[in-house]
């Protein structure tokens, strides 16, 4: 019998295996950030333990960085500590890191795709849960904890049961690719199966609607696996994956070798079998927006806020926590998503922070100006991708338009840094997570694409953007 | 790590279903650059009011469960982030076992690095649990939990099971098995990345 992608990374990375037991699996490539690392190089430290492969390792920091006037001191001591802290422990233990001030600084899941250091058929890890972003180039991109952080950067391997192969169809083609974005595809997916349906698997993304994507827009629907509960989530490398990696800095000499290799083993055979499979038709699905407090709690943005009946299905657990998370939100069932009025727009993250998003997202705002209700700002996700777009003057449309233009980082997605929601303020957010106070204590967060932030942005509250001249 | 014991406690009914791990450690306590001392922030949104005053309505603030180890929790629990700091602030305040019918991938293997066990039970199972006002027992050796009325057994695997009861370093397994490292990096085509 044939097999998939996953197993066929999975078996060319066994170190050992016995049955019914673990596999020790070998890693490729390891990102490694200043918030779950410290307790890992400690461990290390108190057993005079080394790093075993330096030069498999890669650290920046990202997760707590303040994104305003990098020449200032940071005044929060204890993300200042962090970060002296993960400095540190790249020059004891040899770890090349992009520090704040480095150009190649930025979002870990944004710099390993632009720096060439994810590479299709590895197998990748970070003390990170977005890792699945690098699945999008056809590499096993898992999420890990940080006793595996500190097991990795001893060993190189970690122990891991065997994941479910799960397929997931995306068929058929958007009207309007524009204003129905991969953000859209990956929430209606995960609207569907819910947070939990992915649960103990890989997905591989297939069919036409993934096919046609751009590596960037594949990047986004990989990177919200994880929102899905899946182990990891990827996509079968081709040309346009070897296409986006090719000459970048740290792209490997053989790479033209590697590729003719990679074209012919990395894809899931006719006649493998998938343990789950799921199918979505594209043609005309609407944009998203979320309503709840996880990412599955979301809904089309013409319809209105469902009743916890609608939404739980009988589940009487689930019926209260949609009750919880529309008591959260200060959201009325019935109310149209499109009256839903915002006070804050965030256009960064690992998910979309990239240069096709804030293209996109430019568009939209060109020659106008944000609603004077609305705070909003723009993170880009790398200060690769800031400095591409400023050459390109998108900070000036973004400026003209009353947005604020930041240094790269994971910025308002998980408020580490100085950038938080007030409590009870609401945003149009392109980032992955809605829970509970995750922009801030108290905040309310309605994940959206980057396009329909912008949109949210001028107009203060959400709209139908097919209706919006995107061409 | 320490050895895993069993215990014996009344458990803390938590029915939340899809908690995520902003829930179970908030961001603002993943700037501490040591493991201890998490169990103070536990839940922390939702077990303290803007004042950081105890709110009275959170079931951790009730004193009938100030010395529960056995937490009973809804579907989906510890979804999100990968935070290991989650893990962390369970132990750290005292739970040692978490019952629920299902379990994300990462929160699940990280309970297992810290000595916490994390048990899968049928939903009907995990809400008669939650029903439960008695102390409870568990024992690993034997799979089972113990009620006044019944005896549960439960499934874990082999390996997870032998870690746990001998608290092994997992690092140290794997340094046993260096040869088969250093054979499968001799064959290996991915280069370094510098």
């Amino acid at each position: 019998m044939g097999k998939t992608l996953f197993e066929k990374i999975w078996e060319s990375h066994i170190v050992s295996e016995k049955q019914n037991e673990p596999s020790l699996i070998y890693i490729d490539r390891h990102l490694v950030h200043e918030v779950t690392s410290p307790q890992a190089f400690d461990g290390l430290r108190m057993n005079n333990r080394k790093v075993r492969r330096p030069d498999l390792t890669i650290a920046t920091m990202d997760h707590n960085v303040p994104t305003d006037d990098r020449s200032l001191p940071i005044l929060d001591q204890t993300s200042a500590i962090q970060i002296q802290t993960l400095e540190k422990n790249c020059k004891d233990f040899g770890i090349k890191l992009f520090n704040i001030d480095s150009p190649n600084q930025g979002i870990v899941h944004v710099i390993g795709p632009q720096l060439g250091i994810t590479l299709p058929g590895t197998t990748i890890v970070c003390g990170d849960s977005h890792t699945s972003t690098h699945g999008a180039f056809g590499a096993l991109a898992l999420g890990i904890g940080t006793s595996d952080v500190e097991h990795v950067l001893a060993s190189q391997t970690m122990w891991l049961e065997k994941p479910k192969p799960f397929e997931i169809r995306v068929e058929g083609k958007r009207k309007n690719p524009h204003a129905v974005t991969a953000k859209d595809i990956v929430l209606s997916i995960i609207k569907n199966i819910g947070t939990g349906g992915g649960t103990g698997t890989v997905i591989e993304y297939r069919g036409q609607g993934i096919t046609d994507l751009s590596m960037e827009q594949r990047m986004t629907i990989c990177n919200m696996s994880i929102e899905a509960g899946a182990r990891a989530g990827l996509i079968a490398p081709d040309e346009k994956t070897f296409d986006y990696l090719r000459g970048r800095q740290y792209t490997p000499k053989n790479y033209e070798s590697l590729v003719d290799s990679w074209r012919e083993s990395l894809k899931t055979d006719d006649d493998a079998k998938f343990e789950k499979q799921f199918i979505l038709h594209i043609d005309d699905i609407a944009p998203q927006v979320s309503w709840g407090t996880n990412p599955g709690m979301t809904c089309d943005v013409t319809e209105s806020v469902p009743s916890p009946d609608e939404f739980s299905n009988g589940d009487s657990n689930q019926k209260k926590g949609a009750q919880k998370a529309l008591d959260y939100m200060d959201l009325k069932v019935g109310t149209p998503i499109e009256e839903i009025k915002i006070d804050r727009v965030f256009i960064g993250s690992c998910t979309n922070a990239r240069l096709e998003d804030l293209i996109e997202a430019s568009k939209v705002i060109q020659g106008q100006k944000i609603s004077s209700t609305v705070r909003a700002m723009v993170v880009p996700g790398s200060q690769m991708v800031k400095k591409q777009a400023e050459e390109m003057g998108l900070h000036k449309i973004f400026t003209d338009a009353n947005f604020e233009w930041r240094e790269a980082g994971c910025s308002m997605c998980l408020g580490m840094n100085p950038d938080v929601l007030s409590p009870g303020e609401r945003c149009a957010s392109t980032s992955n997570r809605n829970f509970e106070g995750r922009q801030g204590t108290g905040g309310r967060t309605h994940l959206v694409s980057p396009v329909m932030a912008a949109a949210a942005a001028i107009n203060g509250h959400f709209v139908d953007v097919r209706k919006l001249d995107l061409n | 790590m320490d050895p895993f014991k069993n215990v014996k406690s009344i458990v803390t009914p938590f029915d939340k279903v899809n908690v995520d791990t902003d829930q179970i450690v908030p961001k603002q306590f993943l700037k501490l650059v040591q493991k201890s001392g998490f169990g103070k922030f536990l839940f922390f949104n939702w077990r303290f009011d803007e004042n950081e005053n105890p709110k009275s309505d959170f079931i951790l603030n009730d004193p009938k469960y100030d010395d529960s180890k056995i937490l009973v929790a809804g579907d989906n629990f510890g979804c999100g982030s990968s935070r290991e700091h989650a893990v962390w602030a369970l132990q750290d305040y005292g739970f040692s076992v978490i019952i629920s019918s299902s379990f994300a991938d990462i929160f699940f293997s990280n309970c297992f690095k810290n000595g916490i066990l994390p048990i899968t039970l049928d939903q009907k199972i995990v809400e008669m649990l939650q029903q439960e006002i008695n102390p409870v027992s568990v024992d690993l050796e034997k799979q089972t939990i113990t009620t006044d009325s019944q005896e549960i057994v439960f499934e874990i695997d082999s390996h997870k099971k032998k870690i746990l009861l001998e608290g092994l370093d997992d690092i140290a397994q794997t340094f046993q098995l260096e040869d088969k490292i250093s054979e499968f990096e001799k064959n290996s085509t991915i280069p370094s990345v510098l």
